[in-house]
């Protein structure tokens, strides 16, 4: 039985109510960070940002350039210190970086002296565990990345999308609450991207994990998320980076490749361009026309 | 049916930032030992390229030649004219060069001979009982520099306090040549080997510590704050994430210090009691035996050489992960063995 639209339109929606149901993970309260310019004077990376994160969701933060997408990943990785506001991990405050937090950086940052077995050990190592759970972990955790084979490898052998998905199966090792993700697939090819996106949301829906992820390509953030936390850069009213919305993605869940073919999905990555691009920006881009070069009659 | 591909066009030499071929690494690196002996062998043995003096082979009536006796080619004419005029025999001699350029085959020979020839009074050494002795002295100063360098040099580059604390002092104390200490180390350590070690030590110790501070310093911040968001505490992240992480670019700083170990050998082997290599070099300096000096100078030359290739190659059997290239060097013996065998 096919289900009319009017029904999945209903479920989307109840979906993303019940979201809200669950369980807070992360919370950020009133996050500011300001940094001392070369002058002098302060600048405004983020003004203010306040949102809740649920149990097994997936959010994507989206924003143009300047916008403070990766101060804000940093401030709740920890690896940078909010000059104002808080960050709460299952309701508890939290300071500096911990494994209960997971991140995944958009340059890999595997260990080149490991192999790929022992860098997803590595969180494990940290927490005392033993030789031969560390082994037995890392490698299911290989596995479910696809990489198992490449168990005794080293990172300078491995592909970026290879690389990518050692880091994941690394952070994911630790048992984080959430997984923080810094424009991971940025550096990869389009086609590798794409591959990767479809492997992430595998993982996601086979494990209990939350994550939050960072990109600013607009196909990718529609795709991937439950919802998308979209982020402004400094304008008239604002200092600086701040919450410009934080918007539901109406579309049928579970969600896969084939959601970029929906015509919903257009609908939703228009709204979110609009909102990220406003006309005025596109205005101010253009370049004057001044002609250097005569053209011929042949062009 | 006639094949016409056009042939690919030979790379060329000089491409900027381009790898060579190994064929021409190989040859190029053979070249590089080559070109100098070459030039050293025409000077040697082509009659007329240098040979500025001549050798007397039989003074004639001469009263200031001797048999053997090296004069300025312009000389040994004067003298003869002077002879021909006074209506004596002239001087008969050979071109030759001055007695400070010995020929290869000499050197050789004499590199041998010192091997072999018990040394001439009864307390010197052998020449490979000095060298050892040589070796001994830099092991010492290069392992008790590194034992001390090394952790101040980690330490600096890891945390600022230790880095503002020590390195402005090492930075001033780096600039004073060790040389100048070792009137101090004398008085202080005796007349043996300590204080030659000491010099070795002042020499390698303080620019080790800003050169492994360095080092430390150009570890990956990224890899850092992976390792913390895995659960890192402070000292798991100096002892596993910096230490293997500058383990491959420390080990390529230390052969370089083993080098500059070799360079104030001979300074710090003159202090006090005279030993080792330089003993053996000078003391053949003033006997005029220059074909041992040359002998000791390349003797210097190739253990240092050797060490280093040596240690370049554990290097890479060390640090797999590098995924370093072999050298010049080691692929082009790799490359003329292999040749050899087919």
């Amino acid at each position: 039985m096919i289900p009319d639209s009017a029904t999945t339109t209903q479920d989307i929606e109840q979906r993303l109510l019940k979201i809200r149901d669950r369980p807070v993970v992360l919370e950020a309260k009133h996050l500011t960070r300001h940094f001392r310019t070369s002058q002098g004077g302060t600048a405004v990376a983020l003004q203010d940002v306040s949102f809740q994160i649920h149990r097994r969701e997936f959010v994507t933060v989206i924003g143009p350039s300047g916008c403070g997408k990766s101060t804000l990943v940093r401030l709740l990785a920890g690896l940078d210190e909010p000059t104002m506001g808080e960050i709460l991990v299952d309701g508890k405050t939290v300071n500096g970086p911990g494994p209960d937090r997971g991140m995944v950086f958009q340059s890999y940052t595997l260990f080149p002296w490991l192999t790929v077995q022992k860098n997803v050990e590595f969180g494990l190592r940290m927490q005392g565990k033993g030789d031969n759970e560390c082994r037995s972990q890392a490698l299911q955790w290989l596995e479910m990345v696809g990489l198992e084979s490449k168990a005794d490898f080293y990172p300078h052998q491995l592909s970026g999308g290879m690389k990518q998905r050692v880091a994941i199966a690394r952070a994911l090792a630790a048992r984080p609450r959430v997984l923080l993700m810094d424009e991971p697939f940025g550096a990869l090819d389009p086609e590798t991207r794409a591959q990767m996106q479809s492997y992430l949301l595998q993982i996601w829906q086979n494990i209990n994990i939350t994550i939050v992820f960072i990109t600013h390509d607009l196909d990718e953030a529609v795709l991937l998320a439950d919802r998308i936390l979209v982020l402004g850069a400094a304008d008239g009213v604002h200092p600086g980076g701040h919450l410009k919305q934080f918007m539901d993605v109406p579309l049928p869940y579970p969600h896969d490749v084939d959601v970029l073919r929906d015509p919903k999905f257009m609908a939703v990555r228009t709204h979110l361009d609009d909102l990220v691009h406003p006309r005025r920006e596109l205005v101010r881009d253009r370049l004057p026309i001044t002609r250097m070069v005569p053209l011929g009659d042949d062009v | 049916m006639a094949l016409t591909a056009a042939r690919r066009p030979r790379s060329p030499w000089f491409a900027v930032r381009r790898d060579l071929s190994g064929g021409r690494t190989t040859f190029l690196t053979v070249l590089s030992f080559l070109v100098p002996l070459g030039l050293w062998c025409a000077i040697s043995y082509v009659p007329g390229l240098w040979q500025p003096q001549m050798r007397v082979t039989s003074a004639g009536g001469s009263e200031t030649f001797d048999l053997g006796m090296r004069v300025p080619k312009a000389q040994f004419a004067e003298e003869n004219a002077d002879l021909v005029a006074a209506g004596k025999a002239p001087a008969v001699g050979e071109p030759c060069n001055p007695v400070f350029l010995p020929a290869p085959h000499e050197v050789g020979k004499a590199m041998y001979k010192a091997f072999v020839t018990p040394p001439k009074s009864k307390g010197d050494k052998w020449l490979h009982e000095a060298l050892l002795h040589s070796i001994s002295i830099i092991a010492w100063g290069f392992g008790i520099a590194a034992l001390i360098g090394v952790p101040l040099g980690i330490a600096c580059g890891v945390w600022a306090a230790s880095s503002r604390l020590v390195e402005p002092v090492v930075d001033f104390l780096r600039y004073m040549p060790p040389p100048t200490f070792g009137a101090l180390a004398l008085a202080i350590l005796g007349i043996n080997d300590e204080p030659k070690v000491a010099i070795i030590v002042i020499g390698i110790l303080f620019n080790m510590i800003l050169v492994v501070a360095n080092t430390t310093r150009q570890v990956d911040r990224g890899l850092l704050e992976a390792a913390s968001t895995l659960g890192a505490r402070d000292r798991q992240l100096v002892t596993r994430v910096v230490v293997p992480a500058i383990l491959p670019t420390l080990w390529n700083d230390l052969r370089i210090f083993i080098g500059v170990g070799w360079t104030y050998l001979t300074v710090a082997e003159m202090v006090g009691a005279s030993s080792g290599i330089s003993l053996f070099i000078n003391q053949q300096g003033k006997y005029r035996n220059y074909d041992n000096v040359f002998a000791g100078i390349i003797l210097i030359g190739m253990i240092g050489l050797v060490t280093d290739q040596i240690l370049a190659f554990l290097g890479r059997v060390l640090f797999p992960w590098t995924g370093a290239e072999p050298g010049p060097l080691t692929s082009a013996c790799r490359r003329l063995f292999r040749r050899g065998k087919s």
